[in-house]
C-alpha cells in the first residue's frame, strides 16, 4: 500500500474506513444514468482539471489579442478600460509602497541627523571653503549666461527649455524584469500627463506612460519599448536610443563611424517631442557591429536603478527670444530650483531691450600701453609702404612703483 | 494519529490542505508588494519572483489543480497590473505553473526539501520557457531575447529563496 510510505502511520482501522470509503464512491460513480449524461459527466469529471486551465488560457489569449492591437503598447498611455484596472492595483499597492517609504526616510533621518555624526565638523569646515569657492565660480558663470542670453537674442535663437518642473518620489517599481517601470507618488492632482519627460539633474529618467489622480507610472529608458532621439555631441550623429532585454541603453540605426569612441557624451536631440534638447542622457560605453550598423552601447547618466527624486517636466518648447528672456528668469520649481543659481530679476522688456543694444565686444583698456595695445597701431591708409612712421606707441615705460634703471 | 481525527479516502485527501482566508488573501498580495518595492532598495533584488513562489507553494499544498490555476491566474494579473505590457501575460504563465505544480503534487510528496529544490529550480525556468514563447510567438515582440545563463541564476535565487519562505509557510497550513 501507498500508505506505508507516509510519513504519519496509519493503523488497520483507518485503512478499513478508506477502503470503504473508497468504495462507496465507486458505486456512487457507477450508478445508472442516461447513456449520454453519462458519458458527458464522466468525460467533465475525468478533464474538468484540464478544462478549466484550457478555459483560463483561452479567455487571456482573447484579452491579449485586444490589448496589443494598439501599436507601441508598452510605450503608451493606457486605454480607458484597462486603466481602471491598473488604477486599481496601483491604489491597493502605492499606499503601503509610501508608508515603507515613509518609515524608511525617518529611520534614515534620525540615523544621519541624530546619530551618525562624526567628521560632521571637519565636513563643516570644508564645505564651507568650498562654497567661498563656489560663489567666485557662480559668479562668473552667471555673467557667461547673461551673455549668452543676449548673443541667443541677437541671433534669434530658438531652443526648447524647460519652463516648469514638478518634484516627485519614487515609491515603487514594477518589481519584473519584463517591464522596467517606476511608480512616483505625483498623479492627476498634481498636473501631470502622460508622456511628460521625466529627468534628474544628472539626466533623462524616461517619460509618463499612465497618469493616475496621485500616482503615475513612469517608462524608464532603458525599457524595450522607450525610446528617446539622441545626438552624439561631438560627432553630432542622431539616432533612437532604447533600452535592451538585460536593461542597458543602445542608440539604433547608426552607421559605423570611426569618430564615435567611448566616453563621448549622448544628448537629446528634442526630435521625440517628448525630451527637450540638449539633456544629457548617457554616455557612450562601447561600440560593436551588427551588419550594417554600429552597435552603439550608451551608459545613462542618470542612476536608473537607484532613483528616490525625479523631476516630471510640465512645460517646455520652441520660444521666440523675447520668451527665452522672459521665462528665464522665473524661479524653477522643486529639488532643482532649490539647488540651481538664478540669475538676476530682470523683466522681460529690459532683457530684450538689453540683448538688442548689447555693444559689440571691446577690447578692455590696456595697463601698460606698448605697441600692441589697441589704438597704438595707426590706420592703414595713411602708412607707406617702406616709411617710417613716427606716431608710433612709445616703448613701455614703467611708472610709478616699477622698477627703475 | 491526528490526522485521522475525520476519515480520509485517499492519500491526496490526506495530503491536501486549507490555508485561513487572511494567508491567502495576504500572502500574495505581500509578495506582489515586496516584489515591487525591495527592487527600489536593492536593484538586484529585481531577479526574485516572490508571487511565482507564492503560487508554487499554494498549488502545491491544496494539492487541486483547479486552485492552482486560479491562484495562479490571479496572483499573475495583480503581477500584469503593475507592469507596462498586456494584462494576462504572467496570468498564463502562472496558471500554467500552477496547474503543473498542483498536477505535480498529486503523485510525488512535495514536502520533501530535494523534492522543493527540484520543484521551484524547474518551474522558475519553465516560467522564463513560456514567457518566451508568448512574446515571441504570440505577441511577435521582436525586441525580447532570453539570456538562458541569467535565466539559470535567477531560477537558482528564487530556489535559495523559496526553501526557508516555504517553511515559513507551512505553519500557516491547517488540514482539510
Amino acid at each position: 500500500m501507498a500508505f506505508s510510505l507516509r510519513k504519519t502511520p496509519i493503523d488497520a482501522e483507518a485503512l478499513h474506513y478508506i477502503c470503504r470509503k473508497n468504495a462507496l464512491v465507486e458505486v456512487k460513480r457507477t450508478a445508472p444514468h442516461g447513456l449520454g449524461s453519462h458519458v458527458m459527466d464522466g468525460f467533465f469529471a475525468r478533464y474538468r482539471n484540464a478544462l478549466v486551465l484550457i478555459a483560463v488560457l483561452v479567455v487571456f489569449t482573447i484579452g491579449l489579442a485586444v490589448q496589443v492591437r494598439r501599436p507601441d503598447y508598452g510605450s503608451r498611455e493606457d486605454g480607458k478600460h484597462v486603466r481602471v484596472f491598473r488604477y486599481w492595483a496601483v491604489a491597493l499597492v502605492s499606499p503601503f509602497e509610501r508608508l515603507f517609504r515613509a518609515t524608511g526616510q525617518g529611520i534614515r533621518g534620525i540615523w544621519h541627523n541624530y546619530i551618525d555624526l562624526r567628521d560632521v565638523r571637519r565636513q563643516n569646515e570644508q564645505l564651507k571653503n568650498d562654497l567661498n569657492r563656489m560663489r567666485l565660480y557662480q559668479a562668473a558663470m552667471a555673467e557667461d549666461a547673461r551673455q549668452g542670453q543676449r548673443l541667443q537674442a541677437l541671433l534669434e535663437f530658438k531652443q526648447q527649455y524647460i519652463a516648469k518642473t514638478v518634484a516627485a518620489q519614487v515609491i515603487g517599481t514594477s518589481g519584473s524584469e519584463q517591464s522596467r517601470v517606476l511608480y512616483i507618488d505625483k498623479g492627476i492632482a498634481d498636473g501631470l500627463k502622460p508622456d511628460m519627460a521625466v529627468i534628474t539633474p544628472d539626466g533623462i529618467v524616461g517619460k509618463l506612460r499612465d497618469v493616475f489622480q496621485h500616482s503615475a507610472q513612469v517608462l524608464l529608458i532603458s525599457d524595450t519599448t522607450s525610446g528617446a532621439g539622441v545626438v552624439l555631441e561631438t560627432t553630432r550623429i542622431r539616432g533612437v536610443l532604447r533600452g535592451t532585454t538585460d536593461g542597458r541603453l543602445r542608440i539604433l540605426d547608426v552607421l559605423p563611424d570611426s569618430r564615435i569612441k567611448p566616453g563621448e557624451p549622448v544628448l537629446t536631440s528634442g526630435g521625440d517631442q517628448v525630451f527637450p534638447r540638449g539633456l544629457k542622457a548617457g554616455v557612450v560605453e562601447s561600440i560593436g557591429q551588427d551588419r550594417n550598423y554600429a552597435l552603439v552601447t550608451v551608459k545613462p547618466t542618470a542612476n536608473l536603478a537607484r532613483l528616490e527624486e525625479v523631476l516630471v517636466v510640465m512645460e517646455k518648447g520652441a520660444v521666440a527670444p523675447e520668451q527665452v528672456a522672459a521665462t528665464e528668469n522665473e524661479p524653477e520649481t522643486g529639488a532643482r530650483g532649490e539647488h540651481l543659481p538664478q540669475l538676476e530679476p530682470e523683466t522681460p522688456d529690459e532683457a530684450v531691450k538689453n540683448a538688442k543694444e548689447a555693444p559689440l565686444p571691446r577690447p578692455t583698456p590696456a595697463v601698460r600701453q606698448d605697441t600692441y595695445s589697441p589704438g597704438a597701431t595707426p590706420s592703414a591708409a595713411t602708412l607707406t609702404p617702406g616709411a617710417r612712421h613716427d606716431n608710433a606707441a612709445p616703448a613701455p615705460s614703467t611708472e610709478a612703483g616699477g622698477d627703475q634703471h | 494519529m491526528a490526522a485521522l481525527g475525520r476519515m480520509y479516502s485517499s492519500r491526496r485527501e490526506m495530503d491536501e490542505h486549507v490555508f485561513h482566508p487572511a494567508i491567502s488573501l495576504l500572502v500574495p498580495l505581500v509578495a506582489v508588494f515586496a516584489g515591487a518595492y525591495l527592487p527600489k532598495l536593492a536593484p538586484w533584488l529585481m531577479i526574485l519572483d516572490l508571487p511565482l513562489v507564492v503560487v508554487i507553494f499554494f498549488a502545491v499544498a491544496r494539492r487541486s489543480p483547479i486552485s492552482g490555476v486560479m491562484t495562479g491566474a490571479l496572483v499573475g494579473v495583480l503581477q500584469d497590473l503593475l507592469l507596462n505590457q498586456p494584462i494576462g501575460i504572467n496570468g498564463m504563465v502562472k496558471a500554467v505553473v500552477g496547474y503543473v505544480a498542483a498536477s505535480i503534487s498529486l503523485r510525488v510528496d512535495v514536502d520533501a526539501l530535494a523534492t522543493r529544490v527540484v520543484m521551484n529550480f524547474s518551474f522558475c525556468l519553465l516560467q522564463s520557457l513560456m514567457l518566451l514563447v508568448i512574446y515571441q510567438w504570440l505577441l511577435r515582440d521582436a525586441n525580447v531575447q532570453t539570456r538562458w545563463l541569467h535565466e539559470l541564476l535567477r531560477a537558482g535565487v528564487n530556489t535559495v529563496v523559496a526553501i526557508p519562505l516555504f517553511f515559513l509557510l507551512d505553519y500557516a497550513k491547517q488540514r482539510a
